[in-house]
């Protein structure tokens, strides 16, 4: 027993931190689009780094709740309820059998991760429980979840504590407000023209309709290349600034392909990719440089600041 | 900024190895800007060097025609110490013994729709490109774009032909197809703008298998002219059914 889905919502699947290992033989990695709310997500339930949980997007799934469970919900606000009541996110709350989970109406953000105390009972699939579609490999049957899907839960909730008074400060997280990406230079910087390179800093691009988990469509002044040559294909990865022959850059996201022919413009820096996940269509965004130190600097900071509250929060358990 | 990384790795290989970041957890060995069978069987070369590398930090390595991706948690590892860890590891390389390709045959029913529209093309019968296409050796060069898909280098230009203009919404898995200089098998059943020559009863990924992929990066593959009937035994063997 665990939970049931009423309804499924606009796109909503199992995901954890991704599959690696295999890109070699052309598997996408996949996993959350946001890792960092999946992330502080399972911290806050005292989980695994990588216990698989529910990523909804822009519209929720109603849930049945078939037993007590102790969840969190992190990421974007998608007014989460409970039997139509607010619900609060980035704490634990437990949810009692045979209550209802809904969403509402997208307040900030696109993606929200419903997380699960123990995690769900998802078989590992080449190393992960994430859901990679295209390829009907992973999650649940190879697919996003639909009507009538009932998961179980992996352990029941057996402590007595159901009151959770305290929850994490919402600074850990980015403000999903702001549109600034911060990005390395991409392998084939140099072979655009100097003006292109400038409007790609300067510029606003907006995320187009036609955009998902594989890539994000920009739209903005074309970028130009000095000439236009035939590129061998090379591994390309989650934040990869592509731009095909139109000019028109695609960044690519979680379900990335594993290689691609396309200059790369640009690397979105790790620490942005959950920002850039909250993004959606008609949103608009601006690229700023940073370097590799910068990059992996910011990376580093965040990880202390995770530590630190890993350790807080495993008192509360205790 | 990103050049002010790249320089020449200072070790004994043929060839001079470029380095580049893609990102801040990705380093780009480069082995030259153009395709050659000496620049890939580098690339080969040094996979066979890192294949089984318990390096901490290293996540994972992806093959391409002219370089080696290798991804790393630069929570783990420096950009720098993966540079020397790399440059330690690939030493041994230059009479290396451990690399050595490996031959896969691959049976293909020679029934598909633009089989006719290829030998048109290139003002051929459509035995003669069913001849010229199952008669060389083909080496892998890469595996992308969907899970198992092959990078075949080593068409015949006899039967090269450019990709259809409007592709088409779904192209069957085990579908043999050419596109300009390549020709390759689809896995999975995907949309495409392959020209498509036959279908093989393989399944080039299947969880099922140990290893998903039937084919690696440096393999040679020939492609084995089949009848309907063959076509249909292989398929119930292979799909279990």
């Amino acid at each position: 027993m665990g939970i049931k889905i009423i309804r499924a919502g606009m796109l909503t699947a199992i995901q954890d931190l991704g599959r690696y290992g295999l890109q070699r033989y052309g598997m996408a990695v996949s996993g959350a689009m946001d890792s960092y709310a999946l992330l502080l997500g399972n911290s806050i339930l005292g989980n695994a780094e990588n216990e698989a949980a529910i990523e909804c997007t822009i519209i929720g799934p109603t849930i049945y709740f078939e037993q007590a469970q102790l969840i969190a919900v992190t990421g974007a606000d998608l007014s989460p309820k409970v039997d139509g009541q607010p619900l609060p996110m980035w704490k634990p709350v437990l949810i009692e059998a045979g209550s209802l989970l809904s969403f509402g109406r997208p307040n900030s953000g696109s993606r929200s991760y419903i997380c699960f105390r123990g995690g769900l009972d998802i078989p590992e699939v080449l190393g992960s429980r994430s859901t990679y579609s295209k390829g009907e490999i992973g999650g649940w049957q190879g697919r996003s979840l639909k009507e009538q899907d009932r998961i179980a839960f992996n352990h029941p909730y057996d402590s007595g504590e159901t009151q959770f008074s305290w929850s994490i400060d919402p600074a850990l997280y980015p403000d999903l407000s702001t549109g600034v990406i911060r990005v390395m230079d991409g392998p084939q910087r140099d072979q655009f023209e100097s003006d292109s390179l400038k409007s790609f800093f300067a510029d606003v691009f907006t995320i187009s309709k036609n955009s998902d988990r594989m890539g994000y469509r920009l739209q903005s002044r074309p970028l130009q290349l000095k000439k236009q040559r035939e590129l061998l294909s090379t591994a390309v990865t989650f934040g990869s600034i592509q731009v095909p022959p139109d000019g028109n850059a695609i960044i690519l996201m979680a379900d990335h392909p594993t290689t691609g022919g396309y200059p790369v413009i640009g690397q979105v820096a790790t620490v942005d990719l959950p920002l850039l996940a909250q993004k959606g269509p008609e949103d608009n965004i601006r690229f700023e440089r940073v370097d590799l130190d910068e990059a992996q600097n910011l990376l580093k900071q965040r990880h202390q600041q995770l530590i630190k509250l890993k350790s807080a929060i495993a008192l509360k358990y205790e | 900024m990103g050049s002010s990384h790249e320089q020449s790795l200072g070790i004994a290989l043929p060839n001079t190895i470029r380095h580049y970041p893609m990102g801040d957890q990705a380093i780009v060995l480069s082995f030259g800007d153009s395709l050659s069978e000496a620049v890939n069987t580098q690339v080969r070369k040094v996979v066979a060097c890192i294949e089984n590398w318990s390096q901490p930090g290293v996540i994972e390595y992806v093959p391409a025609y002219t370089t080696i991706t290798i991804y790393y948690d630069p929570l783990t590892i420096t950009y720098q110490e993966l540079l020397t860890a790399f440059q330690t590891i690939v030493q041994d390389i230059s009479d290396d013994p451990k690399y050595k390709a490996v031959k896969k045959e691959i049976p293909v029913y020679y029934n598909g729709d633009d089989l006719a529209y290829v030998a048109q093309y290139n003002g051929l019968t459509e035995e003669e490109v069913i001849h010229i296409h199952s008669a060389p050796e083909y080496r892998v060069y890469m595996i992308g774009f969907v899970p198992g898909f092959p990078y075949l280098g080593g068409l015949d230009s006899r039967i090269a032909t450019a990709r259809k203009e409007v592709p088409r919404l779904k192209i069957e898995a085990g579908a043999v197809g050419i596109a300009g200089q390549q020709t390759g098998v689809y896995p999975i059943a995907t949309p495409g703008g392959w020209q498509i020559i036959g279908h093989s009863p393989l399944q080039l990924f299947d969880l099922k298998r140990e290893k998903p992929s039937l084919l690696e990066v440096g393999d040679l593959v020939c492609f084995v002219p089949i009848t309907y009937d063959e076509f249909v035994q292989l398929k119930a063997a292979s799909y279990g059914y």
